[in-house]
Formats: C-alpha cells, structure tokens, sequence
C-alpha cells in the first residue's frame, strides 16, 4: 500500500507544502482581490514586518519576558508540588483532581481579575496567568514520571537493599526526567499562547498581543499580521528552547538505535 | 511431595555423586539455599504448596514448568523479593531477608532492566556503587566483568546501543559485580533468538567455572535446562508444587556444544519431558 | 468504593480550603497589597479587588441593570455559558471532523503525512489563537454564496482551528498504533483499505482518540473565549467576563460570577467528552480482566 519513496522527497515535501501555500495566498489575494482587511497578502505582512521591525522586537521581548518569567515560576512550583505530591498522599488525592479540572477551564479569563488585583499598570497579572497555565502540565506529568517506575528496576533496587533515597536519587528522579521535558515542552508553547492570550483582556500596551489589537483596531491588518508572524516565532523559539534543553539533559534518549 | 531434599548422592533416580559438581565448602557445608515448607498465597491463588529444595553449594539448578507453576515466585522467595505465607528459607545458613541485606547474591531477569539514562559500565558499576565501593575499585571491577561477557569495548555505550543479547550480557556482569557466592536467574535468555541463547548459555557455564557460585536458574526450555543443569527441577502448576527432580549426568567438564548431539543429552531431555508432561497427566 | 468516598472528601475539603484561604488573606492581608521595589507583589485585599465568597455567589441572584424586569446575573451568566457552549461545540466537531479526515488522508497517503505533519504539530507551538482580532473584519465583509460571514462564524473557525490539530496528530498516530502483524494479516486477506481502516485502524486509534478529543474540547472552550473578547461578539460568557471586568468600581462581585461561568462551561465540556471517555475506559478495564 505504501511505497516507499526517496527520503529526500519525503524531507523536502513539508517545505514544499508552505511555499505552496504561501504562494496560494498570495494569488488568491491578488487575482482574487480580496481586500486588505480580510486578508492581506504575504508579501504585504512581509513588507510592513521590515518596516516596523524594531516595534515588533520591543514588543515580542516585552511577551516574550512575560511569557519566561511565568514559565520559570510556574515549572519550580510545579516541581515542588509533583515531589510533594508523590511523597505524601492525601497531598496527591488533593491536588490531582483540581489539576484535572484546570487543565479543562480557560485559566486565561482569569487575567481581568488578576488585573484588578495588582492593578492595570503591572506586567505581574498576565506572568500569573502565565505561571498557572505552565503549572499544570508540568505538574501532572512530573507527578506521573515519579510515580512511573519500571517493576524490574523496583525488584533490582530491593534486591540490593537499596534504601528509599537512594531508589529515588539513582532510578526515580532520572526515570522522571523524560515525563517532565514532555511537561516542559507542552508548558513552553503554552507559555508563549497564554502571554499572547492574556494581553487581550486589557492591561499594559507593550506586548505583541495588545499591538495585534491595536492594530488591528486601526485597521492596519497588515501590521497586525506582521505582529502575528513574531508571536508565531515567539512560540517557536519557546519550544525549540525546550526541545534542545530536553536533549541536552536526557542525552540516553537519542543514544539508541530506535 | 514428601521431601524432595536430593543431595547429589541420594536423587531419586541418580547413581552416587554424579549430579553435582562438589561443592567448593566440602560435604560439611550449610546448602546454598534450603527451602523447607513454603507456601505462597497471593489472595485466593496458590502460587507455591509445600515445596522443599535443597541446592548445594556450586550446584546449578535449573527450575522448569508450565506457565503459572510458580517457578519465578519460587525464585523471588529465594530473593526475598516475596515473603513466603507460610515456610522458611534460608539462603548460605542465613534467613533469605539477612541473605539479601549482605548482599550473598547476584540476580538477572528476562528484562534486561538496564538504566538506560547510565553507560554499559555504569549500569555494572550501580549495585558496587550503591554500596559504596570507591570508584576506582569500581572501574576496575566494572572492566573485569565486561571483559568476562565479551564487551569490553562496549563499556562507554548507552544500553539503548545494544542487541538485546549484549543488554543481557550486561544484566549478568551486573549481577556479578559482587562476588554473589549465589547467582539467581529468572529466564534471562528468554527473550532471546536460539543461536544467541545457545552462546550466554556456554558464556554462563564459564562464568560457573570461573567463579564457583551457585546458580539458580528459571527457564521453559527443555533443552536449555538440560544443557546448563546439574539437576533439573520440574513443578506442576495450580498450586506450584515440585513434581520431580531429574539429574542430568553429562560430566561435570565445561561442557560446549557438542555436548546437545550426544545421547546421554537426549536421554535427560526425554526424562525431563516425561516429567513435564506428568505434571499434566491428570487434567 | 470506600476509596471514592475518601477522595471526593479530599477534594472538598480543598475547595473548602482554599475558599478559606480567600477569605483568611482578605481578613490579614494589606488592602492596597504589598509592593517591593515599586512592583506589587501581594494582592489587593479590598473588596473591590477580591470579593467575599458569599458576596460572588450573592451577585447572581442581583439584576443585571438597575431597570424593572432586568434579568439577574445568574441568567445572564447561564445564558453567556450556553451561547458559548453552542459556539464552542460546534467548533470542536467541525475540527475534530475535519482533523479525523486529516489523519485518515495522512495514514494513506504518505506524502501528504510528510508536507503536513510537521505544520500540523508545529501550529500547536505557536499562538494561532492571536488571528482571532484579525478576522473581526470578515462579518460583513465576506459572503459565500447567500450566507454572509457572521460574528459567531469567526468564533466557530478559531474554536475548530484550535481543536483540529490536537486530533489530526492523536487520531493518526492512533491509526498508526495497529500491530504490524494485525496490518499484515489484513493484506493477506486481501481485503480493500475501507475494510482495513473500519475493522483494524479505527478501533486501534480510540485510545488514543480520547486524550485528543479531551485537548481538543479545550481547547475549543479557550478558542471560543478568546475568540469572542477579541472580536466582540456579544451574547457569549467570554464577552461578559470583559463588560463585567470593566463594571468592577462598581460591583466587583460580577466578575468573578462570570470567571465561575467560564469555569463550568470548560468543566461542562470536559464532562461530555468524559462521557465519550467513560466509555473507552470500561472497554480497556475489561480487557484489563480479561487478560489477568
């Protein structure tokens, strides 16, 4: 059913598919005349990115910040929270649920009394934002790595008469590692969206959020574009941190042959 | 099941003194293991009924049976990974609890069960390290033993690197990187493809030779306990008991693979079968 | 049993506790906060900034306006939540469809798995949610055919753009989950790919369905919300909690009536897609028996 093609057509097609795409649009906002203001076209968000470029910079570090400050905070107590959690059990019958349930509210709607609280004028509410969205999946896949530990290791470990600490220093906490880079890497992007998200319920305008708004209330949609377009190399940069910080500390993973 | 006790003179079927290699402490020695009585329940499943074993000391042993027979939670008992219901085991004279806590043995499993995150050397180093063996001592030991299994040049790999046969190479230096006077192995080749099973089981014969240290040794396979064996014992299943013990005579040289295309193998393979299927006979 | 007991006991007992929590900080804590080096770092404890519990639980029950027959903050709310919830599940299905069709196009077609994938994973790396402002501007301005983009038409895109990839990558990863041995023993029966994918791929992917579809109703939700702020759409409880933030001098209690709002309609979701889950779950308890 599945031929096998050459690798090299195989690595080129996803590079193939957005000049496609990119090319598209174009075309479909040129031959079809689609106004600016529902669509402008690549090489418009291209032209006005080099135009206000400096703008775009200021404003994707002031997200940008935002976004790593809550990330930071909320990856430490999250951390905290999942060793916590996995030594003591009601800890864990408590807070796994409430886990849960904040995976599934939109912890971003917070960001309005968040404000309210520290008032409009402080980048703080919006890193709180940020640091609850980061908490949670950091939390349960923390937890899930230190409560994950392979039978045969465990029987090993008895076998040995280790002592619970010693288990936990040379078998749990490395076996967790894996579970809390794949935490890490979901809160990263995570971090980078909810930033973005929580400019738009008010507060200070220094971000790429509130200049996507701004813009785009002055119906300049090709600025406003161009601020999409850093929020999306935002989110990238985030993650590719992430991912190459996971490499760099599970080094075993990308040893094998498989 | 009386008292299966069969030191090597006084096995059901067996001549005088041609079961087991002589045992390094002399006759007078406490037994390697001595299991006397035990019962083992897990809720409402009987797991083992009433098994008594005696191995000697320098004996091999393997344990054999259809699936669910008990032969690897006879192992663990022996381990003190499991705490028998009812019974005593003693392990070098000593309760199998106090056994595992001075470390007296050395144990594989079918999983390899490296940590992937440690080097093949690290891996063998883990249980020395654990109990606080310097490093230089560990190094050096940690090369002994992969020189022994044929992986010295292998010993900056990450266990991911490896065939599953070289992983379970290293799960057998692993258990010996203490000088275990008792090796326990819980079907470490099973998993394992024929020709390579067929090679650890001659490496394993030589690391017996080398070291002198009893094995205890869970399989399925026929053949493989009648190649490694000293005597073979066979349990029934629900509940566990041990239904024969067959001595295998095929001299007590370092026996290679010529040693499966005599007659004398095939007759220990047919004896050992016809117990096995004993074991069924009455459902 | 005894256990669930226990457990709901916990979970109450937590609720309770940080509810106490609230108002223990609001009893001690500084009303105008605590700042360090210009930037504040304790919260507000006055009553504008953090209400009395039975202050917020109180507001429903208010009227919206000052007018006779005004509607109270509670209807308000529960009208807000299920305007949204109409909106947010109508995008999660359409993304969820159109991510199943996705993946069961990428299983197939090889090539189309290597142009896409990578965009498809790497668009839940980055804000898409930020275009919601942007396409503000298609109500009125677009029409396909007789039907003129609306408002809600915007809200509906962002939700199912936002659930559609968490379950084009679960559903195809799930597709490619079949044994290779099931998939061979297929060919060998020589039956068309249809059959193939109804009685070997599809059943295959359900568990790892029911994680993608519990993202994708999320998803959905924060789609809709966010959606609906940022391109004004009334009716919804995303706006509300914007109107009421913005009446907060006034009566601060509301606003936190209508984060509660938002709160239940993403657990209201989470439920039904739980539903869907429920049952995968006892499939997989039984088959945990079965194989014991």
């Amino acid at each position: 059913m599945r031929r096998a093609r050459g690798s090299g057509a195989l690595l080129l097609a996803p590079v193939v598919v957005a000049l496609a795409f990119l090319a598209a649009w174009e075309a479909l906002v040129r031959v079809g005349r689609v106004a600016p203001f529902v669509l402008p076209s690549p090489t418009a968000v291209l032209a006005s990115l080099r135009e206000v470029g400096a703008q775009v910079l200021a404003a994707a570090g002031a997200t940008g910040l935002n976004a790593l400050v809550g990330l930071v905070a909320g990856t430490a107590l999250a951390l905290l929270a999942a060793s916590l959690a996995a030594r003591v059990r009601v800890l864990r019958e408590a807070l796994v649920p409430l886990a849960a349930a904040a995976a599934a509210i939109p912890i971003v709607a917070l960001a309005p009394v968040f404000a309210t609280m520290y008032g409009a004028t402080s980048e703080l509410p919006r890193r709180l934002v940020v640091t609850l969205v980061v908490f949670v999946p950091v939390f349960v896949n923390a937890l899930r790595g230190l409560l994950t530990v392979d039978p045969v290791h465990a029987e090993l470990m008895r076998s040995y008469a280790a002592s619970g600490w010693a288990t936990t220093r040379w078998v749990r906490l490395p076996g967790a590692l894996p579970f809390v880079f794949t935490g890490l890497r979901l809160a990263a992007s995570a971090a980078v969206i909810s930033a973005v998200v929580a400019e738009y319920f008010g507060g200070l305008q220094t971000g790429l959020g509130s200049r996507i708004t701004s813009a785009a209330a002055n119906s300049a949609y090709p600025r406003a574009w161009a601020y999409v377009v850093a929020a999306c190399a935002l989110g990238l940069l985030f993650y590719a941190a992430a991912l190459a910080l996971e490499r760099a500390a599970t080094p075993w993973r990308r040893a094998g042959t498989g | 099941m009386s008292s299966t006790r069969t030191t090597p003179g006084a096995t059901p079927a067996g001549g005088p003194g041609t079961a087991a290699a002589p045992a390094p402490g002399g006759p007078a020695a406490t037994p390697a293991v001595e299991v006397r009585g035990v019962v083992r329940r897990f809720g409402a499943v009987t797991a083992l009924d009433g098994i008594d074993l005696v191995i000697e000391r320098g004996e091999l042993v393997s344990l054999i049976g259809p699936s669910g027979c008990g032969k690897s939670t006879l192992l663990r008992v022996v381990a003190d990974l499991v705490e028998p219901t009812e019974g005593e085991v003693r392990v070098g004279g000593k309760s199998a609890h106090r056994a595992r806590l001075d470390q007296d043995y050395g144990i594989a499993f079918q999983a390899a069960g490296l940590l992937e995150w440690r080097t093949v050397a690290g891996n063998v180093e883990l249980p020395l390290q654990l109990h606080g063996v310097g490093r230089a001592a560990r190094r050096e030991r940690a090369r002994e033993l992969l020189d022994l299994v044929g992986l010295a040049d292998f010993a900056r790999h990450r266990p991911s690197q490896l065939s599953g046969g070289m992983q379970q190479r290293v799960a057998i230096a692993r258990a010996l990187a203490e000088r275990p006077s008792l090796l326990l192995m819980d079907e470490p080749f099973g998993a394992l493809d024929e020709m390579t099973r067929e090679r650890l089981q001659a490496e394993l014969l030589a690391v017996r030779a080398a070291t002198g240290c009893t094995v205890v040794f869970v399989t399925h396979s026929v053949p493989e306990a009648v190649f490694l064996s000293d005597r073979v014992v066979v349990m029934s299943a629900r509940p566990g008991r041990v239904a024969a013990v067959v001595p295998v005579r095929l001299g007590t040289a370092e026996r290679d693979d010529a040693v499966r295309a005599t007659p004398a193998f095939a007759a220990s393979v047919v004896q050992v079968r016809a117990a096995l299927r004993a074991t069924e006979a009455p459902r | 049993m005894n256990g669930r007991w226990r457990r709901a006991g916990v979970v109450a007992l937590t609720v309770v506790g940080l509810l106490a929590a609230w108002e223990g900080y609001k009893a001690v804590g500084p009303v105008d906060g605590a700042s360090l080096g210009g930037v504040r770092l304790l919260p507000r404890a006055d009553d504008r900034s953090m209400p009395h519990v039975g202050e917020v639980l109180g507001a429903l029950a208010r009227p919206e306006v000052d007018a006779p027959g005004s509607r109270t903050v509670g209807v308000a709310v529960l009208t807000g939540v299920l305007s949204t919830l109409r909106l947010a599940l109508l995008g999660g299905v359409l993304g969820s469809a159109v991510g199943l069709a996705l993946a069961v196009l990428m299983q197939r077609l090889r090539l189309l798995e290597a142009g896409l994938l990578p965009w498809v994973v790497l668009s839940q790396t980055v804000p898409i949610i930020a275009i919601a402002p942007l396409i503000t501007g298609w109500g009125g301005a677009v029409r396909l055919g007789p039907w003129a983009w609306t408002p809600q038409a915007s809200v509906v895109v962002i939700a199912a753009f936002l659930a559609f990839s968490p379950v084009a990558v679960g559903a195809l990863r799930g597709l490619q989950s079949a044994a290779p041995a099931a998939v061979e023993l297929f060919r060998s029966y020589a039956v068309p790919w249809r059959s193939q994918l109804l009685h070997l791929r599809l059943p295959a992917a359900r568990p790892y369905l029911v994680p993608a579809l519990r993202l994708a109703g999320a998803q959905a939700v924060v789609g809709a919300i966010v959606a609906e702020i940022s391109t004004g759409t009334r009716g919804g409880i995303g706006r509300l909690v914007i109107e009421y933030a913005q009446q907060a001098t006034s009566s601060p209690a509301r606003v936190y009536a209508a984060i509660l709002g938002a709160a239940a309609l993403g657990l209201l979701v989470a439920g039904l897609v739980g539903l869907v889950g429920a049952r995968e779950d006892r499939r997989a308890a039984a088959a945990v028996e079965v194989a014991a």
